[in-house]
């Protein structure tokens, strides 16, 4: 935002004037445009924040919402939390729906961006019907995938069951043992859109030239693919693995409809936990402290990102 | 410049608009009767009571798990509704804030109501909260299932697993109940952990273990499907309803969507460890309370909740929302005039507060109690850990 205001007043305005008269009218007018923002900035995001910070390190219970008291007590919901045994399944079930998410869901996405590279008929609409599970509302994939899965009469037991892939139903949602990986499952098919949309319009940005050149060479596809696809869409696949990160580090919706963070807690995510915690159990001081641990590894990501960003940028500019 | 004013106009109404902008006639209330036809009949007795002393009422309503969280908002905010209707075990919980004021100042008393539902509405030996209605649960039993079998419905524990046992076959399942992890699920398992002599504030004893035991034994030997643990109460009536379970245990709000779905069904008391055992249900339903806000609002609200309490409109809402009425008197006329409900009434006169035991710790303990029971049915842990760890959880309580 910083760039763009300096761009523009630095055209605007003569070089040789020092200061017209109308630099004042200028300067606020500049505000006037940055104001809204910065006001929004404060009051639906400093401020939330701050408080939830200040919240995790208090006693926050139901009765301090109506006496007020919340004394100070330092680290100590930090310390229940770290002690409580749930945490480390949350943070592990956090880190393994993160990654196995984001890995089928770039790697599918990949593939069907490449695919639909290639132009032949209906392609157009089969691209469009894949947006499908991006448009629909979480609550009703989740919804459905609830019906899919359940063991009795799921389609999805019925279908293993009629092509002899398995011999007894499968407890998808039920059992501690398939949980995660039924809620992971969901979310890849809720997030391969995403990667497909940003994955393709990158490829469109790679000029066909290269691939003919390629191809004269005697490059195959393969080759093609590691040699030209690969580097070109080296920027896009930072964005699209970064994005994919934190909005998968927060998904909230899916796994609540789906298994409410159960059974016995064998799905249950930092953000569920959180949930849990503040509102079934009105204990705020510590929801409030987990929802800063996500904060704070989506902030160490979204650091890397912007470092990474400005090695390309900075990279692309010795290159032009 | 235009937007900034804008939003900062939008910002200072958000803050005041709730309060204020009230005439001095309205009652504001609060409950979670969400579903179209509850919210109908709860309306109908409220806006009687209101029209009987000039007022009006402004209902509020959210589904039962926003309840609390919009309650403690409106704690924070000093903006409580005159008149709010809790679920009964929240009850000490909202007491305990002090934000609510006792019922004897507005000659509200418990008298001739069950003592289960006096305790549920008090707190440090004060009453907070009276529910015109308490519910239980009961056994359902399919009786077409039942006939072609040739069973009677079953009154002990090893009678109902028996019974579950034949009539399991192919997609059916002998018996649904709901262990979801909250309090739903702690909610239906409590009747078997009291009628064993099991108590909430000893998990770990062997009474305790020895109930879980049976009750996760249901699923284990595949009486009843392993879904139960993503059940809530209306999934279980969805799979009775459509003949996918022989038994189920519910409670009887259940009564009206059975109608529409054409089942033969007959209803029991639980069945207990032996037949000389009365059952032991946890008493549900909301109890209404007056918070804290000024003497005129108090006095408008406490006239409102104490006519919902009179004889008739307790009868009148009662039958059309299938609870049972929480006057001792009130309920056995009822259960003469209404046989269906019988089971219910009979079960509410030995039926015991929730929080009885442990006040406002309930909700933590409760939850602990859950995930133990999903810890054994869903995973591999055995019962008598899983109880360990909830009596630790317990004990931890505060």
């Amino acid at each position: 935002m910083t760039t763009n205001t300096r761009t523009t007043s630095g055209t605007s305005r003569p070089r040789h004037a020092h200061r017209k008269p109308g630099g004042h009218r200028e300067r606020l007018a500049q505000w006037t445009f940055v104001l809204p923002m910065m006001l929004f900035l404060l009051l639906f995001f400093c401020y939330p924040v701050l408080r939830n910070l200040a919240m995790s390190f208090q006693e926050w219970t139901v009765a301090s919402f109506y006496e007020g008291g919340s004394p100070f007590v330092g680290l100590d919901n930090y310390i229940a939390l770290v002690t409580d045994p749930i945490f480390g399944r949350a943070v592990l079930n956090t880190a393994l729906f993160t990654a196995g998410s984001l890995l089928f869901q770039f790697v599918i996405g990949l593939g069907l961006a490449v695919f639909f590279q290639r132009r032949f008929p209906l392609s157009g609409t089969l691209r469009g019907l894949m947006l499908l599970p991006w448009l629909l509302p979480l609550v009703v994939s989740g919804a459905v995938f609830r019906w899919i899965y359940d063991e009795g009469f799921g389609v999805l037991n019925q279908l293993l069951l009629g092509l002899h892939l398995i011999s007894d139903p499968i407890p998808w949602l039920s059992s501690t043992q398939y949980a995660l990986t039924s809620a992971i499952i969901a979310n890849i098919w809720v997030g391969v859109p995403f990667n497909l949309v940003i994955l393709h319009s990158g490829l469109q940005a790679v000029p066909a030239s290269l691939y003919e050149a390629a191809a004269l060479d005697g490059a195959g596809p393969w080759q093609r693919f590691r040699m030209i696809t690969l580097p070109l869409l080296r920027p896009v696949i930072a964005i699209v693995l970064m994005l994919g990160l934190i909005y998968t580090l927060k998904v909230f919706d899916m796994i609540m409809i789906l298994t409410g963070g159960g059974p016995a807690n064998a799905s249950e995510t930092l953000t569920t936990w959180s949930f849990a915690l503040s509102f079934e159990e009105f204990d705020f001081g510590q929801g409030a402290a987990v929802g800063n641990l996500l904060i704070v590894i989506a902030l160490v990501f979204a650091l890397l990102y912007l470092r990474s960003i400005r090695n390309t940028f900075s990279s692309q500019g010795e290159r032009g | 410049m235009v937007t900034f004013g804008l939003a900062l106009l939008l910002v200072t109404a958000g803050c005041t608009g709730g309060v204020s902008s009230r005439p001095a006639d309205v009652v504001v209330e609060l409950d979670h009767y969400t579903s179209a036809e509850a919210g109908r009949q709860f309306r109908s007795v409220l806006d009687r009571c209101a029209e009987r002393f000039g007022l009006r009422i402004r209902r509020q309503n959210v589904p039962v798990d926003q309840l609390m969280p919009k309650v403690l908002r409106d704690a924070t905010a000093h903006s409580l509704p005159d008149l709010l209707f809790v679920d009964n075990p929240d009850l000490k919980t909202v007491a305990k804030t002090g934000a609510l004021t006792e019922l004897s100042q507005y000659g509200l008393s418990g008298e001739g109501f069950y003592p289960g539902i006096v305790e549920a509405g008090s707190y440090r030996g004060k009453l907070y909260g009276l529910a015109p209605g308490v519910n239980g649960l009961a056994l359902f039993y399919n009786r077409t299932m039942f006939e072609r079998a040739g069973l009677e419905p079953p009154e002990t524990w090893q009678e109902m697993r028996s019974a579950a046992g034949e009539l399991t076959e192919g997609s059916t399942h002998g018996i649904a109940f709901s262990a979801i992890a909250s309090e739903e699920g702690s909610w239906q398992f409590e009747p078997f952990l009291w009628s064993n002599g099991g108590a909430l504030d000893s998990l770990d004893s062997r009474r305790s273990v020895e109930a879980l035991e049976f009750w996760s034994g249901l699923v284990e030997e595949g009486l009843a499907s392993r879904s139960v643990v993503n059940w809530n109460q209306n999934d279980v009536i969805d799979r009775f309803a459509g003949g996918n379970a022989a038994m189920m245990i519910n409670g009887s709000w259940s009564l009206s969507s059975l109608d529409d779905s054409g089942v033969d069904y007959g209803i029991v008391t639980l069945p207990t460890p032996s037949p000389d055992i009365a059952p032991k249900v946890p008493l549900g339903g909301e109890v209404g309370a007056i918070p804290e806000t000024t003497p005129e609002r108090q006095r408008d609200a406490a006239r409102v909740l104490g006519c919902m309490l009179e004889r008739d409109n307790m009868l009148d809402w009662t039958s059309d929302h299938a609870y049972v009425p929480a006057r001792t008197k009130v309920a056995e006329q009822y259960a003469a005039e209404r046989p269906v409900m019988k089971p219910f009434v009979e079960e509410v006169a030995t039926g015991r507060a929730r929080t009885a035991e442990l006040g406002p710790r309930y909700r933590e303990v409760s939850q602990g109690l859950a995930d133990a029971i999903q810890a054994t049915i869903a995973g591999s842990t055995s019962p008598r850990e899983a109880l360990e760890r909830a009596a630790r959880i317990a004990a931890n309580a505060d």
